[in-house]
């Protein structure tokens, strides 16, 4: 049986008491809120922290509001399940929806929070097992051992940002919020990752991930496809977040894509973007675009499926969101 | 160090002394002796340890006892009302919808939270709703039909209710 390490619970009741537990408690604490993801990492002892500070209680971190015209900010400690379905977030921001709605399954998205998806330790074949298994293969960098083991030769490690709402927040220009007893700090998403399998965030270990906030999106669409095995449960192997805005006379008024699980870190594909913006859509160019924007990835042989079929399959996705974006239907079509 | 709690299970209040690391799964089984609630994965990947949290279905593998303290929960030894079999259980018995019926516990709890916020789902709804539960035996269909039956046979009872004068005519 797969037990829990010891660890100690501390139950704070506001948003400064909890900061203030991680900061006394130093980076050997960690913040739990709906635990889908940390749990399973515990008991396969990737994580063991001396405590968990859980933020189910903290009502700071609650809450969806705001309008498409201001805006919308989510609170981080919202469920999946929450912000799937939330009215404001279906019609504005379909992106999120579906990529809300496309983590793991109804139980676990019943639980984990948008802030853990974000948050979502990054995932590899030679990590994500249990103790017994990495102990027997010998223990990769990413915890216990001292070499990578997709890619032996390599320092670094290639574990893959794996979480279905980080592209889409991504192309949706989010910001986050980041709370702890040194202050706050809001910063675009984008830097809140870094190309590292083993560090992925530039959160502190003191720091709390409060709040999202989504810009105005007048006129803009968007949508996100998942690549997985099943229909349900799977990470995502490929991950295609998009979203554009038309001018007037058809034109591609400002466009975005951005790809998930093919890298440490969420992946811009800027050349692709540059390609289609202020042009005239037509189906040559979207296939140029797809292919420019598959360019950005280069799967390792480190998760599901083979790396030959995620490489095939990417500008696939990339023009099957875009025409999907320019379709009729806006943001549908989620697998 | 062990913290004494109070869960509210099956509309009982349970006393236990937990360790902060244990699991609700564990605790359901080993502490109050529920074992009906099943011990699969352990991981979050098979929906089998599934139970109800005020209503909404959450794997118990992957709850902290200390954290759902107020919260309402509902195993499958909740499921029947006054000796009486849920419904679901009935159609899930008759139709053949268990077979090692490992995962049934799990099915019939996600099953009865999606027919109570929607008493009529269609197919494509009931498979949403289960798509957290792994069951390797039955290939799912007797499982959607016994769920549809179940969905029948509980808005039957529900028009009756309804309609108390009709149903005392001759």
């Amino acid at each position: 049986m797969l037990r829990l390490p010891p660890f100690r619970y501390l139950a704070p009741r506001t948003l400064s008491e909890a900061t203030r537990l991680l900061a006394e408690e130093g980076p050997a604490a960690m913040p739990v809120a709906g635990g889908t993801d940390l749990l399973p990492n515990m008991k396969r002892r990737q994580f063991t922290p001396a405590a968990l500070v859980g933020l189910r209680r903290l009502h700071e971190l609650k809450g969806i509001s705001g309008s498409p015209e201001v805006g919308v900010r989510i609170g981080a400690g919202e469920t999946l399940t929450s912000v799937s379905t939330h009215p404001l977030i279906r019609t504005h921001y379909p992106a999120l929806a579906l990529a809300a709605a496309a983590v793991s399954t109804p139980q676990l998205r019943n639980a984990g929070t948008i802030g853990g998806n974000i948050l979502l330790d990054t995932r590899c074949n030679y990590y994500n097992q249990t103790e017994f298994w990495r102990h027997s293969i010998g223990y990769c960098m990413k915890r216990d051992g001292s070499i990578c083991l997709v890619a032996p030769g390599s320092p670094r490690c290639w574990a893959i940002s794996s979480a279905d709402t980080v592209p889409v927040l991504v192309v949706l220009q989010a910001r986050v919020r980041l709370v702890s007893v040194r202050g706050e700090r809001e910063i675009p998403i984008q830097e809140l990752f870094r190309d590292d399998g083993m560090r992925p965030y530039t959160r502190e270990t003191d720091e709390i991930l409060s709040e999202i906030w989504l810009p105005p999106a007048p006129g803009w669409r968007s949508t996100y496809l998942k690549l997985r095995r099943r229909g349900s449960f799977d990470f995502p192997i490929l991950g295609v977040a998009a979203a554009l805005r038309r001018e007037q006379d058809g034109r591609i008024g400002d466009v975005r894509i951005a790809l998930g699980a093919v890298a440490s870190h969420p992946v811009e594909a800027e050349e692709a973007m540059a390609h289609l913006r202020g042009q005239q859509p037509t189906p040559a160019l979207l296939q140029e675009v797809a292919a420019l924007a598959a360019k950005r990835a280069r799967p390792l042989d480190n998760a599901d499926l083979t790396i030959t079929y995620r490489k095939q399959l990417t500008p696939v996705y990339v023009r099957r969101a875009l025409d999907l974006l320019l379709g009729a239907e806006q943001g549908s079509g989620a697998k | 160090m062990r913290e004494l709690i109070t869960l509210r299970v099956n509309g009982e209040r349970y006393e236990v002394a937990v360790l902060p690391h244990r699991t609700l799964l564990e605790v359901l089984r080993e502490d109050l002796g529920l074992i009906g609630t099943k011990h699969g994965c352990e991981l979050g990947e098979c929906g089998a340890c599934t139970v109800l949290l005020d209503g909404v279905p959450v794997l118990s593998c992957l709850t902290l006892p200390l954290e759902v303290q107020g919260a309402e929960i509902t195993t499958i030894e909740g499921l029947e009302e006054r000796g009486r079999l849920h419904p679901l259980q009935e159609a899930f018995a008759e139709l053949g919808a268990a077979q090692c019926g490992y995962c049934t516990p799990g099915m019939l709890l996600s099953a009865a939270a999606l027919l109570r916020q929607n008493p009529r789902p269609t197919r494509e709804e009931i498979k949403q709703a289960l798509a957290g539960n792994l069951c390797r035996c039955t290939g799912y269909t007797k499982i959607y039909e016994a769920i549809e039956a179940a969905a029948r046979r509980l808005s039957a009872v529900h028009e009756d209710e309804r309609q108390p004068d009709a149903a005392l005519q001759p």
